[in-house]
């Protein structure tokens, strides 16, 4: 019995349970939910009383009513009420939805943010300043991941990932999203709301992984036949295996990158081709 | 005993037409009346395509990792939908009502400008062509928004893009030369007596229609025109590579996307202001807090548009005023509704088709607004956007603002155009069937999109209770089509063997209802002085005091024309 109202309010409320935001945006949806259920009793239940209750009847008359002044200027003031109530709530709330918190103290060990040039809705950082960045690229239909650890100062030489994107517990995530070509829109339902991916724009949001898990997201505006297959998903796992992870997937970037170098230096041998530069 | 006084006729024309005989007289008719049955069948006949399209969606996800149809054909079938639903049934079909009763209900002989009217209405079928002609080639399928840079040639690259583009431009000029001409007759041709705060409801609501088409559809032009150059003449206006912004598109695109939905939702809120006194047996409740609401509507329609891109990158700024002003626009929309509600309480409702429509509409209406507040709560929109809760609310507000009262007025009106009732039967059939089925179809997709799903997806995974929710949704899109069948066969069948109506048989309180059944080409012999918001229900009860209350239940007939009440 003690899952029912939870497996019930399930039924009615967005997902959340893996990062803060989702939670606050959840607590926000409630509260909204309880305001929506009792207007929605109200008018509804108004409107079928009247259907019910005023039909025609034998020797019913019906009043010639124009109007009621005060009435009306008392349910309208009553609509801007309980509209201002709800917009000084969202307000209220809006910061734990925005803002990010530091990273915990299980986090990984995070370096400042880069500095960033960009005109564009302004990134949240948490208090100390300190969030692991990762840039999120999405193309038809893929996403791609890119983590912090490049060796050069111009980014190249950083891991990345493909449609998974690998993250510490415990530790404040920034994404930065951006696009290769159509417009996306970046969404872990469990993990906060969907921010679009722009060409020529940067948006960000953050999440924070509390406890290790899968969650599953997608491309959430329409960017062609391959649409409905660009998912996503976010493996949240503790901070040393996130390192011991992130240094292996560098390693493997290397290799195949030398491997690509070798095979294009054989195709050029063979074709008598110029040597070609390696990706 | 009273003497019957004989009518006098006026003179309005200089010279009797004979009323053309044939079909091709159809096509070069500028009779308001026959352009508004022509408005009316042919936007009808798109509403059923674009409802097939429906179906053919609903049938694909009528299961998980279904492959009924591809993704190119999915993408496809819910542009063509949206796009047919808006731009060829809803705006036109609330054109041709009005081009139909407007007039009639001023007391007019016809629209201001009755060969613009045509043109109107060619124009209308001239895009209708021009975009269902792409369905032998490449139909459009970047969505009835065409987001760019996805609707750019580089990504779109076949002709449907343009297709789509044509369309915009041909029913927005119809609809802009259309939205003059209802101007332009209001403002002009009104009968004596029929001052602003006279008009009836349904005319109040043409008219913010016609203001907002007026305003908004050259910045759709605009932006429709850009995309065009951008996609054949190498401007860059969305390009950002070359300075150029995809979000570019999306204001100019919602700055008139907003308000097509108020163009789409006030007529129909018209049509409930005009039908509910008439079944309830009392007056509006609220004449002025009405149409005060219907300005305001339309007034703050156009500050609302950027609710539209809460998850594109803007500054926080927009994100706030916007939330602002949608919640602002909830607030005269909300107090309709009570008026609405208050108009029925201490009447004698008559349970007739048009009023069960009517009522139903308010219902579905209520659940879409409602769901409206949760989008303009920006951090709530943000999970909820793009999802099936964004489709469960456009569809509730539609088919509640729109769709429904759309079919009250065909029941309501169906009398007046040809002279007989449709039936009461199917009527009620018709009703239930689309009521429930709305209710069973789009309820769910609330929850669909709350657990994850987005929206233009041809496929998704069997997760959670995906599977069964979407097929509760696809059961009921069958029978709403069911209910609409019903009403296709009503009119099919009165056409031929529906009774009798006469002038007045609902006995309702505007003009329309003074002149036979159906009206003859001059509409009226007599045009009464008006006195009141409800002229009809004054000239009754003047007939009815001058011959000494006549028949049962105090209400008396009036002979089409035949007195010279008010004089």
């Amino acid at each position: 019995m003690s899952h029912l109202l939870p497996s019930v309010l399930a039924f009615f409320t967005p997902a959340h349970g893996a990062s803060p935001n989702a939670e606050e945006t959840d607590s926000l949806y409630k509260v909204t939910l309880y305001i929506a259920l009792v207007i929605f009793f109200a008018v509804e239940g108004g409107l079928a009383y009247a259907l019910v209750k005023f039909r025609k009847r034998k020797g019913a008359v019906a009043a010639q009513i124009h109007g009621n002044t005060r009435l009306e200027i008392g349910w309208t003031v009553a609509a801007a009420v309980i509209l201002l109530a709800l917009a000084v709530l969202t307000f209220a709330k809006l910061s734990s939805i925005q803002d990010p918190p530091n990273s915990g103290p299980g986090g990984a060990q995070l370096g400042e943010a880069e500095n960033l040039l960009y005109a564009s809705t302004e990134r949240k950082l948490p208090p100390n300043g300190k969030v692991l960045n990762i840039n999120v690229i999405g193309r038809q239909y893929i996403w791609q991941f890119v983590y912090p650890g490049a060796n050069e100062p111009d980014g190249l030489g950083a891991p990345y990932s493909y449609e998974e994107l690998v993250v510490p517990t415990n530790t404040t995530v920034s994404l930065n999203i951006v696009s290769e070509d159509v417009v996306h829109s970046w969404w872990v339902p469990e993990l906060g709301g969907k921010f679009q991916a722009v060409p020529g724009y940067h948006n960000y949001t953050w999440f924070k992984v509390s406890k290790p898990g899968i969650f599953r997201g997608q491309c959430a505006i329409l960017c062609g036949r391959g649409h409905a297959r660009m998912i996503a998903t976010v493996k949240a796992v503790p901070p040393a295996q996130f390192e011991a992870w992130l240094a292996r997937q560098k390693q493997l970037i290397a290799e195949a990158n030398t491997e690509a170098a070798k095979a294009h230096a054989k195709l050029a041998e063979h074709t008598g081709a110029e040597a070609v530069e390696s990706p | 005993m009273a003497t019957y006084v004989a009518p006098i006729p006026e003179i309005t024309a200089h010279r009797a037409e004979r009323e053309g005989q044939g079909w091709t007289s159809w096509l070069t008719t500028t009779d308001h009346k026959r352009i508004g049955i022509m408005y009316m069948v042919l936007t009808f006949v798109f509403f059923c395509l674009g409802g097939t399209e429906a179906l053919l969606i609903r049938l694909q996800l009528g299961a998980p990792n279904n492959t009924l149809v591809t993704p190119e054909i999915y993408n496809q079938l819910f542009t063509m939908h949206g796009t047919t639903m808006v731009f060829l049934f809803i705006v036109p079909m609330m054109a041709g009502l009005g081009n139909y009763f407007l007039p009639l209900m001023i007391g007019a002989r016809d629209m201001a400008y009755p060969r613009l009217n045509a043109l109107s209405f060619w124009l209308l079928l001239a895009g209708g062509i021009v975009f269902y002609a792409s369905v032998f080639w490449h139909p459009p399928e970047a969505g009835w928004v065409s987001f760019v840079p996805l609707a750019n040639a580089t990504y779109s690259p076949s002709g449907g893009e343009d297709a789509w583009i044509y369309l915009i431009h041909l029913t927005g000029l119809s609809s802009l030369v259309g939205a003059i001409n209802f101007y332009a007759t209001v403002a002009n041709m009104r009968a004596r007596g029929m001052s602003w705060g006279r008009l009836p409801l349904f005319v109040w609501t043409m008219l913010t229609y016609s203001v907002l088409l007026i305003l908004a559809l050259p910045v759709v032009a605009a932006a429709v025109t850009m995309l065009l150059t951008e996609r054949h003449f190498g401007t860059h206006f969305f390009d950002a590579s070359e300075g150029g912004s995809p979000i570019l598109w999306q204001h100019l695109f919602w700055f008139f996307g907003h308000p097509e939905v108020y163009i789409m939702v006030l007529p129909g809120f018209g049509v409930i202001s005009e039908i509910l006194p008439v079944f309830a047996r009392k007056p509006i409740f609220g004449y002025k807090a009405i149409a005060a609401s219907t300005v305001a509507i339309a007034f703050l329609g156009f500050l609302t548009w950027a609710h539209h891109m809460f998850t594109a990158p803007i500054p926080e700024a927009i994100l706030v005023f916007v939330m602002l002003s949608s919640y602002l626009i909830a607030v005269p929309t909300g107090v309709k509704i009570l008026n609405w509600v208050a108009t029925l309480w201490r009447g004698t409702i008559e349970f007739k088709t048009p009023l069960l429509f009517c009522a139903g509409a308010i219902a579905i209406f209520l659940i879409g607004g409602i769901s409206g507040v949760f989008l303009a709560t920006f951090p709530i929109d943000w999970q909820v956007n793009e999802t099936y809760f964004v489709v469960a609310h456009l569809h509730f507000v539609l088919l509640g603002g729109a769709v429904l009262p759309i079919f009250g007025a065909i029941y309501y009106w169906f009398p007046k155009i040809t002279g007989r009732m449709l039936g009461e039967g199917l009527g009620k059939l018709s009703f239930y069937l689309m009521f429930f089925g709305i209710l069973i179809t789009f309820l769910i997709q609330h929850v669909i999109g709350l657990d994850g799903m987005p929206r233009r997806v041809y496929e998704y995974p069997d997760v959670g209770h995906l599977a069964l929710y979407n097929l509760i949704s696809t059961v009921g899109s069958f029978i709403l089509a069911a209910g609409v069948l019903a009403t296709v066969i009503n009119v099919w069948r009165s056409l031929k063997v529906g009774v009798i109506a006469g002038p007045d048989p609902w006995k309702a309180n505007t003009l329309e209802w003074f002149t036979a059944s159906p009206p003859p080409v001059n509409n009226f012999d007599v045009v009464p002085l008006v006195r009141s918001f409800e002229p009809m229900k004054d000239i009754r009860s003047e007939v009815e005091r001058r011959t000494g209350g006549a028949s049962e239940r105090g209400a008396a007939t009036v002979p089409a024309g035949a007195t010279q009440v008010g004089l």
